[in-house]
């Protein structure tokens, strides 16, 4: 596997989520309503750190909750390798809320579609948003992100590599050659 | 036609020969043994590298016909016995109708005389219809020309009938074989009762089941003064008293079948019938003392106890399923590889167990090649090594322990009566 | 580690990861039951056959509301009234529902091997829901499942079983699945009901309930049949109960905090007394909760491995 570049190091991720943070807060006119829910795995680490982020800049805070999408995925028997379901814990009610949906990366749509459907069983939101930490385009879905880190063009024989110290050890973005 | 089987290795315990050498086939018998035999107009079959040995007896085959011929006719079934070398079968007779009397007897063997590919004996019934309480006309039996009698599928359970049937056998000299089986202590099990049965959550046949009925045949036999044969041993326990019995002097021979020295009760996990017969599969000891039964001349003969049965009846729940497995044409393959090939038996002893023995127990003129004899021959490859295929094989069914085995030891070549029957 | 097995027959084949697998992702799926929309997409689209041959309403429902919970399709057959009253076998009717085009059969037969035998035949994926005496695996995942939730681990615990062992599928597949995860496992019953040689699947043996009870973290406590004619059975039933039934009394010389299980259902006054039932140690109602997500469990992870190979995962 090839590492081809790296788009963000620890201090370009951190001021990306600064950014995010102070942005959700512009557009939604405060915190007031608002909720975080991370897509597991890393955007459920990315959502806690926003939800820090956000706490820092506007005391009244927002809960954040992590979301499991594996049992809305539309690919469940092509997949080759097994899919592990994993806990969704949303312990606060969504139903009126402006839900800001946290991924690392946006690509095909098709994890954001999901994580549309499952929030749909768990109650009516106001609204539902999207913040990613990078776009690397080739939508295959009418999806769009609302707040992004980072645009990265990328050809579809590359791989976007978020790095978080919770799974990895480190904070950084790379681009890679696809693994065989 | 006759033939000249040239090159092999001729083993023949009963003449004590075991060396290199030719067979000539005159006039469906044996005429002439001996090296570098010329022949003009014989038919040569090279068996240079091969094994040539007496047909083998099996002396437990159950051909189903009369009464169940979707399972196996005597056609089938002996064209089954030539592909495993076998020329002289002691049909059993659990058929319908039991040969309990002259008239069925006759009936079998006008069948006989029609389709038979190999030598068919018969075995009567001990009692009528084998419903175990009046003894058959063992006498007519005997004159119709039944050269054993045996109940075989159930045990005489009244001591006074066996004992009976035991003296009239005697008196007759005809072979009685027991079937030793306590039904009230089998329990309508299905396998070794034991820790497979736990496991399997299966109802299990004892081994008192077996040997205690043993015991008490054995006992009766030996107050008769009366000669008895015990079938398909299958536990440590029954070989040691009939190694006791023997010692003692009691007229008492067995036999075993290739699955109870190939196979343990382990092969039923995972619950397929085809390993599923009565006496059921034992634990690793019980193989141990079969081997060191036949190793040590306990057990007599070595015999199938061919048993087929058709998928509805084989293919199904275990519980419901029959018992029984085919056997005719791997036995003497399971006999190589289990027995011969890592020098448990030597070639004299396999053939003294397959051939010579059963047919001293029955009393008939088979098993060995001396000059005069019928013409019953196989020739083995001792090498060549054979995938055990379900369509491959002849019995008209396929319930085979053995399924999907690598044996070693093929027959090449078998011939009957002078006949080339198989190869 | 992957999920390879199409059908789930008994917990005696798998390994310790398997299981662990299993009872994780039950974990997730307990969750989906705690929602207002207990519903989740994951079997849409999939049929899941009951096929029961024994009659059950308790085990057959809670398959029934797991497939549904998954948004599976579900069809009942009772064989009381099926094809089978005409002499169909089993793997003719295991066929027929295959070429319907069903994904799933969950089978409960009288028959030990039968869920085995359809297996072989089939393609499509079987889930064992009681097999004559020889496994319930779903029924000893749940109990499992919360065991680990009351105590919070299976390694090291005692788990006693008390009851007919030797006719038990419950009990056996409990065995298995407590020792390969660590416990330590102790069945108590009168001697005749003790099956030949079971200490070799790794459990220590008594006939004494109180020594069963004595150092137990956990009771099983399975159901005792006796005959339908109740003139015979009321005596054999007082005898059962005086001799091994759990009562108050005895639960006084156990652990305080013994937990009290049950498959279900119980006969009051046989195996049980009334207020152990309904008592604080009893998490029989909780079991069948738990039910529900270890065969949601079961029925996502079979349906995963269809068209995958047969092999034991890795």
């Amino acid at each position: 596997m090839n590492e081809k570049s790296k788009i963000l190091d620890k201090e370009g991720l951190g001021r990306s989520l600064t950014r995010i943070a102070h942005e959700v807060l512009e557009k939604n006119k405060g915190a007031e309503g608002l909720c975080l829910i991370g897509i597991r795995n890393r955007g459920a680490y990315l959502a806690a750190r926003l939800g820090s982020c956000i706490g820092g800049i506007d005391k009244k805070g927002v809960p954040v909750g992590i979301l499991d999408i594996t049992l809305y995925r539309d690919d469940l028997t092509q997949i080759g390798s097994q899919p592990v379901v994993h806990k969704t814990e949303i312990d606060f009610d969504i139903t009126d809320k402006i839900v800001v949906l946290v991924d690392d990366v946006l690509y095909s749509g098709r994890t954001i579609r999901a994580a549309l459907d499952a929030l749909i069983d768990f109650g009516r939101p106001k609204a539902i948003q999207l913040a990613v930490l990078v776009d690397r385009g080739h939508r295959e879905l009418p999806i769009r992100a609302d707040y992004v880190g980072k645009n990265i063009p990328t050809a579809k024989d590359e791989q976007v590599e978020v790095r978080l110290a919770e799974t990895d050890g480190v904070d950084e973005v790379v681009v890679v050659e696809k693994s065989q | 036609m006759n033939l000249l089987i040239k090159g092999g290795r001729v083993v023949d315990p009963a003449g004590n020969l075991d060396e290199v050498a030719d067979i000539l086939v005159e006039d469906r018998k044996i005429s002439k043994v001996s090296k570098n035999i010329k022949s003009d107009g014989a038919r040569m079959i090279d068996a240079a590298g091969l094994i040539v040995i007496p047909g083998l007896v099996d002396m437990h085959v159950h051909l189903r016909q009369p009464g169940r011929e979707d399972k196996e006719t005597i056609r089938t079934g002996t064209l089954a016995a030539a592909a495993g070398g076998v020329t002289s079968v002691l049909a059993m007779p659990n058929t319908d109708p039991v040969p309990d009397g002259k008239d069925n007897i006759a009936l079998i063997r006008g069948l006989i005389k029609d389709s038979a590919v190999v030598n068919v004996f018969i075995c009567g019934a001990i009692t009528r219809g084998r419903f175990g309480r009046e003894p058959a006309d063992i006498a007519g039996l005997k004159n119709e020309g039944a050269v054993a009698i045996s109940d075989d599928g159930s045990s005489v359970d009244s001591d006074d009938v066996m004992r009976k049937a035991l003296e009239e056998g005697k008196t007759q000299k005809i072979l009685l074989i027991c079937h030793s089986e306590d039904k009230a202590l089998s329990a309508n099990g299905v396998v070794n009762l034991g820790f497979t049965s736990t496991r399997l959550g299966l109802r299990g046949i004892s081994r008192e089941s077996e040997y205690k009925r043993v015991e008490r045949d054995i006992s009766l036999a030996e107050k008769a003064k009366a000669p008895v044969h015990i079938a398909h041993v299958s536990c440590r326990e029954s070989v040691e008293i009939i190694a006791a019995a023997k010692k003692r002097g009691v007229m008492v021979t067995c036999e075993t079948a290739p699955h109870y020295f190939a196979l343990t009760e382990e092969a039923v996990l995972g619950y397929d019938p085809n390993f599923k017969m009565n006496p059921p599969l034992r634990g690793k000891d019980d193989v141990a003392a079969i081997k060191k039964g036949l190793k040590d001349g306990t057990i007599d003969c070595i015999a199938s106890d061919h048993a087929p049965h058709t998928e509805n009846e084989k293919d199904i729940e275990f519980d419901r399923a029959e018992f029984g497995v085919v056997g005719l044409e791997t036995e003497l393959g399971v006999t190589v590889t289990e027995l011969v090939g890592p020098g448990a038996l030597s070639w004299p002893e396999a053939v003294r167990k397959l051939s010579l023995n059963p047919a001293k127990a029955l009393n008939i003129n088979k098993g060995t090649l001396s000059v005069g004899a019928d013409a019953d021959i196989a020739v083995i490859d001792p090498d060549r090594e054979w995938l055990v295929k379900k369509e491959a094989l002849v019995s008209k069914s396929k319930n085979s322990a053995f399924l999907g085995r690598r044996l070693k030891g093929a027959v090449v070549c078998t011939i009957s009566a002078g006949k080339v029957v198989f190869g | 580690m992957k999920w390879n097995r199409k059908d789930l027959l008994g917990l005696e084949e798998l390994s310790r990861e398997e299981l662990e697998l299993i009872l994780s992702t039950a974990g997730s799926f307990k969750e989906v039951s705690s929602r207002e929309i207990k519903k989740v997409p994951a079997l849409r689209g999939k049929t899941v056959v009951n096929l029961f041959y024994e009659p059950s309403t308790r085990t057959r429902v809670s398959f029934e509301v797991a497939a549904k919970r998954l948004s599976a399709d579900v069809i009942n057959i009772a064989t009381e009234t099926s094809s089978v009253k005409k002499g169909e076998t089993l793997v003719d009717t295991g066929r027929n529902i295959e070429a319907l085009k069903a994904d799933i059969i969950v089978m409960r037969h009288n028959y030990s091997g039968a869920a085995a035998m359809l297996a072989r035949h089939l393609d499509i994926s079987v889930v064992n829901a009681g097999d004559g005496w020889h496994e319930h695996p779903t029924q000893a995942l749940l109990d499992m499942f919360t065991l680990k939730e009351k105590l919070g681990r299976l390694e090291g615990i005692n788990v006693s079983i008390v009851g007919d062992i030797a006719h038990s599928r419950v009990a056996r597949s409990n065995i298995w699945g407590l020792t390969k995860l660590g416990a330590r496992v102790t069945v108590c019953a009168p001697k005749i009901l003790i099956p030949p040689e079971i200490d070799k699947m790794g459990v220590h043996v008594t006939s004494d309930i109180n020594e069963a009870l004595s150092r137990a973290d956990a009771v099983n406590v399975l159901r005792m049949q006796f005959e339908r004619d109740e003139q015979n059975a009321f005596p054999k039933q007082l005898e059962y109960f005086k001799n091994y039934g759990i009562t108050a009394e005895r639960l006084e010389k156990a652990k305080d905090d013994i937990v009290v299980m049950h498959p279900g259902p119980i006969n009051r006054g046989i195996e049980m007394s009334s207020d152990v039932a309904d008592g604080a140690n009893s998490v029989i109602l909780e079991q069948v909760t738990n039910g529900i997500a270890v065969r949601m469990a079961v029925l996502f992870l079979v349906a995963q491995a269809q068209g995958k190979t047969d092999e034991p995962s890795n």
